[in-house]
């Protein structure tokens, strides 16, 4: 059988030597994600679901356990360049046009001149952003500069997208036509996703998998294997399997805080 | 703590002071040739590098020569005495403080002036902006000189340099201060109907401290390098700048070196101390760093 | 007597025009922002021209404004000998070198953290001393010519353009680092890409802080001796024989040397950090 295993973590420890003491960011966390899914994790602030993001990266470095993408460990995959990252703010330079900062990536990997306008023409119709190649950032709203930051990950052909909660800077009728456009994007590009959320709406909507974690210390509360079809429109969410997703998720993250109240 | 902060200046400080010694050698070497050839003697290496780091005119005096100069002249002298360091940086600081003190106090008055008069921040603060570009020092002979002749001598025109050199600095960074609070604040202020000595007194006031503080920094820095420009035009021979104009004159490096050292000191220790009044007064203000 | 009085009027007058400019509809116009100024600077002149003729203050206090133009007009070759000798060969060779070894010093600094750790505070402490005390020492090693002057300005502005550039180059947020390692970017290629462009705004502060050192360094080093050219040297020189037209001279070359070059900076500062909000206002 061929493995469609892209992701696979095995008992990840991450604690954090802090003024305060240690903090045990990530216990015991295992999870395996398979090609093509959209994996959101959801969970309170502390809960590790940032932190363990950012290990699939290989931004930071585990204290214990293992940890595997497309067969190598995260910094050879960095170096790989086998994902996109999208974080919470765009982080598009201010002295470069957006086809610049697109083309970012791509100088450093080293494409062709000819492939770079080619690419960036491309992502760019896929983020609907075609014609603003030559505006600069700052006159763009927050909701374009966010897609902007999307179709720079998407710009060199990475299989793995990952997203630390891009959106949640934004008003919520622009979240709901990015959450529409973003899982077009998935069904087109096929590609497989980790989306770091808050809201619950988003995560349930936009997921194959639902991940919900719990803080103090970092854990995996509870997997949820969504039977919603892959095709949603956005009235999806009045659905009663929809609600009732959203149920578990809710009761997964109270049963997290219990050691809180 | 200690590794991360003192070790590292420390070993730059170190590296410093090998590089100051490892350059007395090439520098001063040239003197020690001359000598030998004229007394036709020979010295090993060690005694030509050990000559070279002991001479009493050398091109690059050694940091302990230096320090022995320092010391002779400060500890070792009456304060009385017209050798001593310390009554020659006395001489100059007194200037530095007294034009200090005026240019900060009518910087913070003229700086309150265009904050609450249109016609005055149009008309002035263009000027105050454009005379940080112009090195407004060149002025200081004339005015040594001009005051001379009119019979004001002495500390008063080194201090008018030096009232003149912090003036604007002041006037700039205290505008940015008033001028600090966000729209927010004023318009708090101005729902309980504050006038405008009110909205000064507990808001703008308050909340220029800090740009006040930076400016004294710069402007102390400023008055003593006025103070120490208005020794030069007449030759004074009292005061920092008269000891390097001196120590220039009649090719005594080292007394240059430990004049500059003074008056470096001098600088050091009149930004710490504004630096110590800006933490005390900050913590007065509930502001914990 | 008279001359006082019109001076007194003249005052008031330019006020209240100035007042009314200031308070009417038009003032957030450029062309009062312009004028207002203008005329504060203007009425300032005609009260000296007025004062020094009306109560005939002797010619070795305070010349007035209109002496001063006409000495100016008639000793343009010799103004601008002195301009090239303290500006172009003192000022402004001394502000390039400084500039590229500060600048250069600072990208090793930003590469090894422990040097930056060390030299960062030494360097915030030489940039507050009286730095023109070395103008002596200086003098002695390289001559009474451009090149010791040269030498002070480096000093000069080593510090301010170091220190300025190191903060700068370290002003690049956590998430434009971590971009950067996703894409698996080199050392060069995180600097020339990131913190390089990131790094303008401050390194052209500490650039428009050092022309006004670079000139102020350059005239104090010919207070210590000069060939017999220069605009330090000039000014001491005629202020022993009492020239003092020639000094005003000499200060208005300066001051224009000083805001020609700061405003050269200025302009290229808008061009490159175009993107800065600061730019944008």
């Amino acid at each position: 059988m061929v493995s469609n295993l892209i992701i696979s973590a095995q008992n990840l420890d991450l604690t954090f030597q802090t003024n305060d003491g240690p903090v045990h960011a990530l216990k015991d966390v295992s999870l395996e994600i398979g090609k093509g899914e959209f994996v959101s994790f959801i969970g309170p602030s502390g809960c590790g679901k940032t932190t363990f993001l950012r290990c699939i990266a290989g931004l930071e470095q585990p204290t214990g356990g293992q940890i595997s993408v497309n067969g190598m460990t995260p910094d050879e995959a960095r170096k790989a360049r086998a994902y996109g990252y999208v974080f919470q703010a765009a982080g598009l330079y201010p002295w470069r046009t957006i086809g610049g900062n697109i083309k970012l990536p791509l100088e450093i990997m080293g494409f062709s001149k000819a492939e770079q306008a080619e690419r960036v023409a491309r992502v760019m119709d896929l983020v609907d952003l075609s014609g603003f190649q030559k505006k600069f950032p700052w006159q763009l709203s927050g909701g374009m500069q966010q897609r902007a930051s999307i179709a720079r990950a998407l710009a060199f052909d990475a299989d793995i997208l990952l997203m630390d909660e891009p959106f949640g800077a934004l008003d919520e009728i622009v979240r709901d036509h990015l959450n529409e456009q973003l899982l077009a994007l998935w069904a087109r590009t096929e590609k497989t996703i980790g989306f770091v959320t808050h809201s619950i709406p988003e995560a349930v909507y936009l997921s194959t998998k639902i991940v919900v974690m719990s803080p103090r210390p970092g854990r995996i509360t509870d997997v949820i294997d969504s039977p919603l079809p892959r095709e949603r429109p956005l009235d999806i969410r009045d659905s009663k399997e929809f609600i009732e997703i959203a149920h578990r998720v809710r009761d997964g993250l109270r049963a997290g805080h219990q050691d809180d109240v | 703590m200690f590794k991360r902060s003192v070790l590292p200046v420390l070993t730059v400080l170190g590296v410093i002071m090998a590089l100051w010694y490892a350059a007395c050698i090439p520098m001063n070497s040239a003197w020690t040739i001359q000598q030998l050839e004229r007394s036709g003697e020979t010295m090993t290496v060690s005694e030509h590098i050990a000559d070279t780091w002991a001479q009493e005119r050398p091109r690059l005096p050694a940091p302990h020569q230096v320090a022995a100069e320092l010391w002779d002249t400060t500890v070792m002298k009456k304060i009385t005495s017209k050798k001593s360091l310390i009554y020659h940086g006395w001489i100059t600081l007194s200037a530095t403080l007294l034009g200090f003190g005026i240019g900060t106090t009518l910087g913070v008055l003229l700086a309150v002036g265009i904050v609450h008069s249109r016609a005055m921040d149009m008309s002035v603060m263009p000027w105050a902006i454009v005379s940080q570009t112009i090195p407004i020092i060149a002025i200081a002979p004339m005015i040594i000189v001009v005051l001379y002749s009119i019979g004001v001598q002495g500390m008063l025109p080194k201090a008018i340099i030096s009232a003149y050199l912090s003036f604007f600095p002041v006037v700039v960074g205290m505008v940015k201060g008033l001028r600090s609070p966000d729209a927010m604040q004023l318009d708090l202020l101005r729902t309980y109907s504050a006038n405008k000595s009110q909205s000064f007194w507990k808001l703008r006031l308050p909340a220029s401290v800090p740009y006040l503080f930076a400016s004294l920094k710069i402007g102390v820095a400023a008055s003593l390098v006025g103070a120490i420009v208005g020794e030069l035009p007449t030759g004074a021979v009292r005061g920092l700048g008269a000891r390097l104009l001196a120590g220039s004159y009649y090719g005594q490096t080292i007394q240059i070196w430990s004049a500059l050292f003074a008056a470096a000191i001098l600088a050091a220790g009149l930004v710490a101390l504004i630096g110590l009044l800006e933490r005390v007064t900050l913590r007065r203000m509930g502001e914990r760093p | 007597m008279i001359h006082v009085v019109g001076a007194l009027i003249l005052w008031g007058l330019g006020w209240m025009l100035n007042a009314r400019l200031a308070n009417g509809p038009r003032a957030n116009t450029r062309a009062v922002q312009i004028a207002v100024p203008v005329i504060f600077g203007a009425t300032i002149l005609l009260i000296w021209e007025l004062i020094v003729r009306g109560l005939s203050v002797p010619l070795v206090i305070l010349p007035p404004p209109s002496m001063i133009a006409t000495t100016f007009a008639n000793s343009l070759p010799i103004l601008w000998a002195d301009f090239v000798q303290t500006f172009v060969k003192g000022a402004l060779s001394g502000f390039v070198i400084g500039g590229v070894a500060a600048f250069l010093l600072a990208i090793v600094v930003d590469r090894y953290d422990f040097l930056r750790r060390g030299l960062l505070p030494v360097g915030n402490f030489m940039a507050a001393l009286p730095i023109v005390g070395t103008a002596p020492i200086l003098v002695m090693w390289f001559g009474f010519d451009w090149q010791s002057k040269a030498a002070v300005v480096v000093v000069m502005v080593f510090f301010p353009i170091l220190v300025n550039t190191v903060a700068g180059l370290r002003d690049t947020s956590d998430i434009q680092r971590d971009l950067m390692r996703t894409y698996g970017a080199s050392y060069g290629q995180t600097l020339f890409k990131l913190r390089l462009p990131a790094a303008m705004p401050f390194i052209f502060n500490g650039l428009k802080i050092a022309t006004t050192l670079a000139l102020v360094g350059a005239i104090v080093a010919e207070f210590f001796g000069s060939p017999t050219r220069g605009m330090g040297f000039r000014i001491s020189t005629s202020v022993g024989q009492l020239a003092l037209d020639m000094v005003w001279a000499e200060i208005v070359v300066a001051a224009l040397a000083g805001s020609f070059f700061y405003g050269a900076i200025a302009l290229c500062e808008k061009g490159v950090t175009f993107w800065h909000p600061s730019q944008r206002s």
